[in-house]
């Protein structure tokens, strides 16, 4: 009952979110140099004065402003986030068509993150002040100052260009007709460039996380107690300073995953991975104002499904969070 | 004073971070008589191999401009874009969270609001979106940038605020027939500024890091040269002429860790009780 409450109140609260960012989209609309119409039409600077005529029309820009929002809102609110001219179909279309492969990356990006993370926090914090320790925070803080598309484009020097391990571009071998396992094992071997430079930077943050919880939990008085009662250093590492520790480093690491989607527009411009980034970058290129726009909320609306999703899996995971708030 | 610098200096990391950012510094401010040409200035034939050709260390890119000029007049850009847009984030955050913090109720709830609105939007997403639509000029990337790296410092400052404003201090302030403005201004916010300054230090690495990244999309400033232009400049030439990515980005590496390393010393140094723990 607690949660189906809990459940509501966030998806209320989402639903406000992307309202606003919904305006947000709208006033940036207005806000940009040059006239709306030829803004959404990804034609600004271009200018084909019947063409503009024609779209302000369409668009019912003669109309008062709170009447134009009144209708944008609408318009989305029925998944209509309007049409690329530049690529000649409806942006939600494209969007969705190229939603799989970002979630894909973005998913594998964040496993691979926690996992190393989490793993390197660990191990540093069993060797703390020790020289293990110190490579580990070094390279954690190496990875920290990293920008990921530099790490990418390193990446496929080395591993793609050097020494041909592995493709460093495009999301599966054009024209290689694989299909089922093979096709599968394809795509995964070019998943793993760039999940992995997507994920270094949230790998070096889960580290210093982990190694700092770690180190704090393993102050507290039940981990002394499980100590006096002659436990072994390894069992209390593993079923009592770890368990505690984790909580708050996933907590954080979920609320934060959602940041993976924006680094996704840089990972995926280098490695041409058909994603929503490599769409946003296009629109980009392209001027085309409507796309960029539709991406940008529906990345939003991908991090806050994902934010509840997370909280929710920690309410049932940890009853005393629920208590708390 | 001294006491702090003994604190600082006993983090060796921190020096390591204030001499590499000084080096930075120092050749951002020397380029123009280093190379009084400019970045843009074709010098060479492209694509000359680094430390093959005398005067050119680091070779020329694409269109024969030395790359080693770039870098230097690169320095300039992420440098100012980073401290100007942690100031303007600081700017917005700051009143915003001690206001919060300090009367509560729903001044609090409605800058809470609108605090976490702004985090919940991806961070980046929402910088290209700005930068693209106001047209990339170092004014809209600043700006852009201080959009999205406010909503931490406001929280930070309603936190620290809001537990400053419990202590005996403020109510003795108060007793003493205080304004409000004033106990905010002149009693608490001072003694707030050490976790300020430390999450202060952070924010210029993350904006230089955001910056680049702009850049490198080709969200950059055209008139100014960059790391990250460079690096995007390059990007389809990497299979040829690798030095031309790597080291715009060595550069950006360098300065990021600077600044972080002097972050985690100024922590250290400013926040001792919160000294992270096991630290030997």
């Amino acid at each position: 009952m607690a949660i189906a409450t809990t459940v509501l109140g966030r998806l209320i609260k989402a639903a406000i979110t992307l309202l606003a960012i919904v305006v947000l989209n709208f006033l940036l609309i207005h806000a940009a140099p040059g006239d709306p119409a030829a803004v959404m039409a990804g034609e600004a600077g271009a200018a084909d004065e019947i063409f503009i005529a024609q779209l302000r029309e369409r668009f019912g820009l003669d109309q008062p402003l709170y009447v134009q929002l009144w209708n944008y809102v609408g318009n989305i609110i029925q998944f209509d986030l309007g049409y690329s001219y530049r690529q000649g179909a409806p942006v939600f279309d494209l969007i969705m068509e190229r939603l799989p492969a970002t979630l894909l990356l973005t998913l594998t990006a964040f496993g691979i993150s926690l996992l190393f993370g989490v793993a390197m926090g660990v191990a540093a914090s069993a060797r703390v002040g020790r020289a293990g320790d110190s490579v580990i925070t070094g390279i954690a803080l190496l990875f920290y100052a990293t920008p990921l598309y530099w790490a990418a484009l390193m990446a496929v020097l080395v591993f793609s260009v050097w020494l041909g391990w592995l493709p460093g571009f495009g999301y599966e071998t054009v024209g290689g007709g694989f299909t089922g396992l093979s096709r599968a094992l394809d795509i995964l071997k070019h998943l793993i460039l760039p999940a992995t430079t997507l994920g270094l930077f949230f790998m070096a943050v889960y580290t210093r996380m982990t190694r700092a919880s770690m180190l704090e939990v393993a102050q507290m008085d039940f981990v002394k107690t499980a100590r006096a009662k002659g436990l072994p250093d390894r069992v209390i590492r593993r079923r009592h300073i770890l368990r505690n520790a984790l909580l708050p480093v996933v907590t954080l690491a979920g609320l934060q995953a959602g940041q993976l989607v924006g680094g996704a527009v840089l990972t995926e411009t280098v490695f041409a991975w058909p994603g929503i980034g490599r769409l946003m970058f296009e629109s980009l290129q392209a001027r085309d104002y409507n796309t960029l726009l539709g991406v940008f909320l529906i990345s939003a609306a991908m991090v806050i499904l994902f934010n509840i999703v997370t909280d929710l899996v920690y309410r049932l995971i940890d009853p005393r969070i629920g208590a708390t708030r | 004073m001294s006491d702090f610098w003994s604190r600082f200096s006993r983090n060796r990391g921190a020096i390591l971070g204030l001499v590499l950012l000084a080096a930075v510094i120092i050749v951002a401010l020397v380029a123009p008589l280093l190379f009084p040409k400019g970045p843009w200035q074709m010098v060479q034939r492209p694509f000359l191999t680094p430390f093959a050709t005398e005067g050119l260390p680091l070779g020329t890119d694409t269109l024969g401009r030395d790359v080693a000029a770039g870098l230097a007049y690169g320095a300039r850009v992420s440098l100012l874009v980073g401290l100007v847009s942690t100031l303007v984030a600081l700017a917005i955050g700051v009143p915003l969270g001690a206001v919060a913090g300090y009367y509560g109720g729903w001044v609090d709830e409605a800058a809470m609001r609108f605090t976490e609105f702004f985090q919940t939007i991806p961070n980046f997403a929402l910088a290209i979106v700005l930068v693209a639509i106001l047209e990339p000029t170092l004014t809209s990337i600043t700006l852009a940038i201080a959009i999205v790296s406010w909503p931490p410092v406001a929280r930070l400052v309603r936190a620290e605020v809001l537990s400053l404003s419990k202590r005996e201090f403020v109510d003795a302030a108060q007793l003493a027939g205080l304004s409000n403005r004033r106990i905010l201004l002149g009693q608490i916010l001072p003694n707030a500024m050490s976790p300020i300054i430390v999450m202060a230090s952070l924010m210029v690495a993350t904006a230089i890091l955001l910056e680049s990244s702009l850049a490198f999309l080709g969200l950059g400033d055209p008139n100014i040269m960059s790391w990250g232009y460079m690096i995007g400049a390059a990007r389809t030439v990497i299979r040829s002429a690798w030095w031309l990515s790597f080291f715009p980005g060595l550069a950006i590496v360098i300065t990021v860790l600077a600044l972080n390393l002097i972050g985690e010393g100024l922590n250290d140094a400013m926040n001792p009780h919160l000294n992270r723990k096991g630290r030997a």
